[in-house]
């Protein structure tokens, strides 16, 4: 039982002066992966075939590799951002919600590294 | 994780004591009305009762006092204005937040179901412990704050413009009927100030007179404070009084962004 006032329960620690950017980022990406997202499907459904040397060759062909490397940050970035409010919402134990707020962080990077490198590495075995 | 199961002692039994209406009644409607006693030991319970609506007013309010005056003087619930102006009545019929004194029981298709306001801490029957939604409420300072000093001889002018943005906003009853229709205030209560009290903020934020504006929009920026608001919408959807936090609450937002990315 605490004795603390309820305006001082609810003052807290106070404001901590963030939060503006993550919603501006939301936002952001939201419009980044709008176009993108419309890009990658147009290119997709567009293309002759769909076997391995196709898609590879479509992959490191022109502005594609740099198009594909934007898409691929702005989904790690948009999902990243929607994970942590996700967390922020739901789980309260101290410890697991900062485990899983790491956890996400760790995976997102890793996901958007690999995937980067995944488009460059074609990109630049592409003859 | 957040809990989506009430507390082993929460639950409620559905089987309570049951009124009936008085032999002879043409025009019963069935109440179904939640029921809490802290010192009795007992899980809550939804008690019964068949009301004669030829000899009880039109509203849900005139039914829970009548079942207070004739059937079960226990019944424990708020109310003053009994006009929508006071916002003390606010509770949960049929499944929606309002207030019992301007709702029509006309408006409720069978049984008439009475639940105090959802996920607070339950004083009593139908009255909640609305103890941290004040807090919250004073916590975004409701008053005005100006270094200019007011004319000695008048009030602080203000163009009428200037005065009807703030003019419906003002008509807050703090009823509590949004806050405790917000998902995010369920889970996060204790951190999201709630759309009541974002709702003042707002009404402040945009008086002409009051110069904390800067101070304000610093003190709500905050992951928790403001932005757990996913403009879910119940706030604005439950509010008796027709107003709009939702809205507020994408202005501040708005606000904050043109002051730091604009």
């Amino acid at each position: 039982m605490s004795l603390r006032s309820p305006l001082g329960k609810v003052i807290g620690r106070g404001s901590a002066k963030q939060g503006v950017s993550h919603w501006w980022g939301q936002r952001l990406s939201a419009v980044a992966l709008a176009f993108l997202g419309l890009w990658f499907v147009l290119q997709v459904t567009g293309l002759n075939a769909y076997d391995y040397d196709s898609v590879r060759a479509w992959i490191g062909s022109g502005v594609t590799p740099v198009l594909l490397v934007q898409l691929i940050a702005a989904l790690a970035w948009h999902s990243a951002l929607g994970v942590q409010v996700v967390l922020e919402d739901y789980v309260h134990a101290k410890a697991i919600k900062l485990a899983a707020l790491v956890a996400s962080i760790f995976f997102h990077v890793f996901v958007a590294v690999a995937g980067s490198y995944a488009v460059l590495r074609i990109a630049f075995t592409t003859t | 994780m957040a809990e989506f199961r009430l507390p082993e002692n929460s639950r409620i039994n559905k089987h309570g004591k049951v009124h009936k209406a008085p032999t002879g009644a043409t025009r019963v409607r069935t109440f179904k009305v939640y029921r809490y006693d802290p010192h009795g030991g007992e899980n809550p319970r939804v008690d019964t009762f068949e009301i004669d609506m030829d000899n009880c007013g039109p509203m849900v309010l005139d039914a829970l006092i009548k079942i207070k005056n004739e059937i079960d003087p226990s019944l424990t619930f708020r109310r003053s204005c009994r006009e929508g102006i006071c916002g003390s009545c606010a509770m949960n019929i049929d499944g929606t937040n309002t207030l019992a004194c301007t709702k029509s029981c006309d408006e409720v298709k069978g049984e008439v179901k009475i639940y105090p306001l959802p996920h607070m801490p339950v004083v009593k029957d139908l009255v909640p412990d609305l103890t941290q939604f004040y807090a919250q409420y004073a916590s975004v300072k409701p008053w005005l704050q100006s270094r200019t000093p007011a004319p000695p001889d008048r009030e602080r002018l203000q163009a009428p413009e200037e005065q009807e943005k703030i003019d419906r906003p003002s008509a807050c009853i703090l009823c509590a009927c949004c806050s405790t229709s917000c998902p995010s205030y369920w889970w996060n209560g204790d951190r999201y100030l709630g759309p009541a009290a974002l709702l003042a903020a707002y009404r402040w934020i945009i008086d002409s007179r009051d110069e904390a504006t800067g101070e304000r929009l610093d003190a709500l920026e905050d992951p928790f404070k403001l932005y757990r608001c996913h403009t879910i919408m119940n706030c604005t959807e439950a509010c008796p009084k027709d107003l709009n936090p939702a809205k507020a609450i994408a202005e501040i937002k708005k606000m904050m962004v043109e002051r730091s990315h604009t």
